[in-house]
């Protein structure tokens, strides 16, 4: 069978979008944490290791505590935790925002692994841990709907707490003090300091908020399908959520088409692993792809900007 | 005498370090029953024999490489992470070439790092032209490539390098000429050492004594007044990183000459990472690069000992290792400490 023909079967099967949604989810969640974040015109390069830490945490708490709701708990707490660490360092002693970010992911990936070996003596899974994992769940209604229902119902708790986070902050930022705050003082944080909008007290709360979410999707890695932590397990969804954040340029609903878009990539790539293309392109593909799409974004962006001016130019 | 700036850069550093070290001291005691061996190899174990403290010096090769490629592009105002594909592709050119081409001895090394800076000088490029002509942000492009650059790699050694009987993910065995022959017999001290420190200088002269030096110090330290004072920005930025990707590549092609015989670099090394606090504590000054790797590689073989020897893992040198760069580039950091050194400096002039 043709490589066409393979992915064209692929792309007729519901199963296929339903994975996509799912694969999706966590670069979702991080997408809007690192949008709050960057909107408030701090750029969160720790969502890499802070995904780590939450999944890592909430396999733990789930674990000992034997709720999965705890486990839960725990990695958004996570998520809260280390992202108040990283506005300590960055607001309060002035450090570099980047540098700082990749200090905690390299406290991340080994400080877990060295956790992990501390608990059960291994260093690659957290296998012998009886974690628990978060419900799916059907939706009456809509999971008869033919075709529809096989790829919106049946999902994960938090797959559903994305899309509707994504209604959330769409509305935080258009309709809500807090979210213009977070803009204005994104945008200008010497105007919004002028009419009194206290800056630091906005970037902290948009920080907090980006880590929680971030532990969420951390959450979702390991007591989603999997149901246990690996080491690295979070394979750059961080960063990628970077990107998939620039793209979406502050509004939600096109983050969401982004991270759809990333969804979309890892869902073939999983499809297509026992096909004629060698694994490693397709393990790549998801990463190119949303480079590519990056890249077109910023090149259109660029290019508006210079229309607007030769018009400008014009009209005078 | 030392101006108070100086005088409070090194205080803060101690101070980074001593906290640092503290910490670990105090995970050590919480999670260990033998605390006392797992610090004693930690902190001394490389002095325990002339294998080991060698050892330090051959793991601080591929740290210096790296630290001057961060340094480098850290310098020009830039925040690529491109050094790790141009490392790591620089090493699978290595596997490449020590397999495929038959050359006399010493000639094969120097055509395998060429070709190795070469291809990571191109694949450093790439951030930077994307960013150049369509404004993409080179961190974002560059960890994205990372991971397109690794698959690649991986793929290359699989489908024509791989050593089908290794049972392992190995390639076949590198040519005999192309390995850097050891310093002192006995260690794993290797004529890469010797090149890291020429680049090291090469390096340094680039940076603080030619024009497109003080070109990229300017770009760095004051953009705005880089570009009215007609510097060409957009060249600064890519040619910083065509340089730091060589270095990289370059760093890649020693590292696999001089500890490796074969291709087995399944999951990254991610020097780069590592190259991030080695350019931050050598505050992206060339000439410190060498200490502050050795600094890192002590550490690091130390750990090794340590978790060979005790209960502890060497993963504690991750914690180490953020603890340094979260408090070393702490602007307000002992803030205060500065300021009352400061005042009574002027009471005395005063006075």
């Amino acid at each position: 069978m043709g490589i066409l023909q393979e992915i064209l079967k692929t792309l007729s099967l519901p199963e296929f979008y339903f994975a996509m949604f799912r694969s999706a989810t966590p670069v979702l969640l991080t997408t809007l944490g690192a949008m709050i974040s960057s909107r408030s015109g701090t750029s969160n390069i720790a969502l890499e290791g802070t995904m780590l830490i939450s999944a890592f945490v909430g396999v733990v708490v789930s674990a000992f505590s034997q709720s999965a709701w705890i486990g839960f708990l725990g990695a958004v707490l996570a998520g809260f935790i280390v992202s108040n660490i990283l506005a300590y360092f960055i607001l309060k002693l002035n450090s570099n925002a980047v540098i700082s970010g990749i200090a905690l992911n390299t406290f991340a990936s080994g400080g877990t692994i060295f956790v992990l070996y501390l608990i059960t003596g291994e260093k690659g899974a957290s296998t012998s841990l009886p974690s628990l994992k978060l419900p799916s769940v059907t939706i009456p209604v809509v999971k008869d709907i033919p075709v529809i229902g096989a790829v919106l119902s049946g999902h994960h708790v938090l797959t559903y707490a994305a899309l509707i986070l994504v209604a959330v902050v769409w509305y935080m930022f258009k309709y809500t003090r807090l979210g213009m705050h977070i803009r204005a003082v994104g945008e200008s944080p010497d105007a919004a300091e002028s009419v009194g909008i206290p800056v630091k007290k906005i970037k902290y709360i948009a920080l907090c908020l980006s880590g929680m979410m971030t532990g969420m999707a951390g959450a979702f890695l390991s007591m989603g399908y999997v149901g246990l932590f690996s080491s690295g397990m979070t394979a750059g969804r961080g960063y990628i959520a970077l990107a998939t954040q620039a793209i979406a340029a502050g509004n939600a609903v096109i983050g969401m088409l982004a991270s759809l878009l990333f969804g979309f990539c890892q869902s073939l790539a999983n499809y297509l692993q026992n096909s004629s293309i060698p694994l490693q392109f397709i393990q790549m593909m998801p990463y190119l792809i949303i480079i590519i799409a990056y890249t077109v974004y910023c090149a259109m962006v660029e290019h508006n900007k210079k229309k607007k001016q030769m018009k400008a130019a014009a009209g005078k | 005498m030392l101006t108070v700036n100086k005088k409070f850069t090194i205080v803060r550093l101690l101070c980074a370090f001593g906290i640092a070290i503290a910490l670990s001291v105090a995970v050590i005691f919480a999670v260990s029953e033998e605390p006392v061996t797992a610090i004693y190899n930690l902190f001394l174990g490389p002095l325990q024999s002339k294998r080991h403290f060698f050892e330090v010096f051959a793991s601080s090769v591929p740290l210096i490489f790296t630290g001057l490629a961060l340094g480098l592009v850290f310098k020009s105002g830039n925040f690529s992470m491109i050094a790790d594909a141009c490392l790591y592709t620089g090493a699978v050119v290595t596997a490449a070439l020590a397999i495929k081409t038959s050359l006399p001895f010493a000639v094969h090394p120097i055509v395998i790092m060429i070709a190795a800076a070469a291809v990571g000088g191109l694949i450093g490029s790439i951030p930077a032209l994307l960013k150049v002509y369509f404004h993409t942000n080179e961190l974002v492009t560059s960890l994205m490539f990372n991971y397109v650059f690794f698959y690649l790699g991986i793929y290359n050694v699989t489908k024509f390098l791989a050593d089908r009987e290794a049972g392992t993910f190995a390639s076949k065995k590198y040519q005999a000429t192309a390995s850097l022959g050891k310093l002192i017999s006995g260690t794993n001290f290797h004529v890469g050492y010797l090149i890291a420190i020429a680049a090291v200088i090469l390096l340094y002269i680039l940076v603080y004594k030619t024009k497109f030096g003080y070109e990229v110090r300017i770009s760095g330290s004051n953009p705005e007044f880089a570009k009215y004072s007609g510097i060409r920005t957009s060249r600064v930025i890519i040619m910083t990183q065509v340089i730091a990707g060589a270095v990289a590549g370059l760093g890649g092609a020693v590292e696999q000459m001089g500890m490796y015989q074969r291709f087995n670099w399944q999951d990254s090394p991610s020097y780069a990472w590592d190259g991030v606090i080695i350019a931050i504590l050598s505050g992206n000054n060339p000439k410190m690069v060498p200490f502050a790797a050795f600094f890192l590689a002590y550490i690091r073989v130390g750990a090794d000992l340590m978790s060979r020897r005790s209960d502890v893992q060497n993963e504690l040198v991750s914690i180490i290792q953020a603890v340094l760069i979260l408090f070393v580039t702490a602007e307000r950091f002992m803030a205060g400490w500065k300021q009352r050194e400061e005042a009574k400096k002027a009471l005395k002039g005063e006075a």
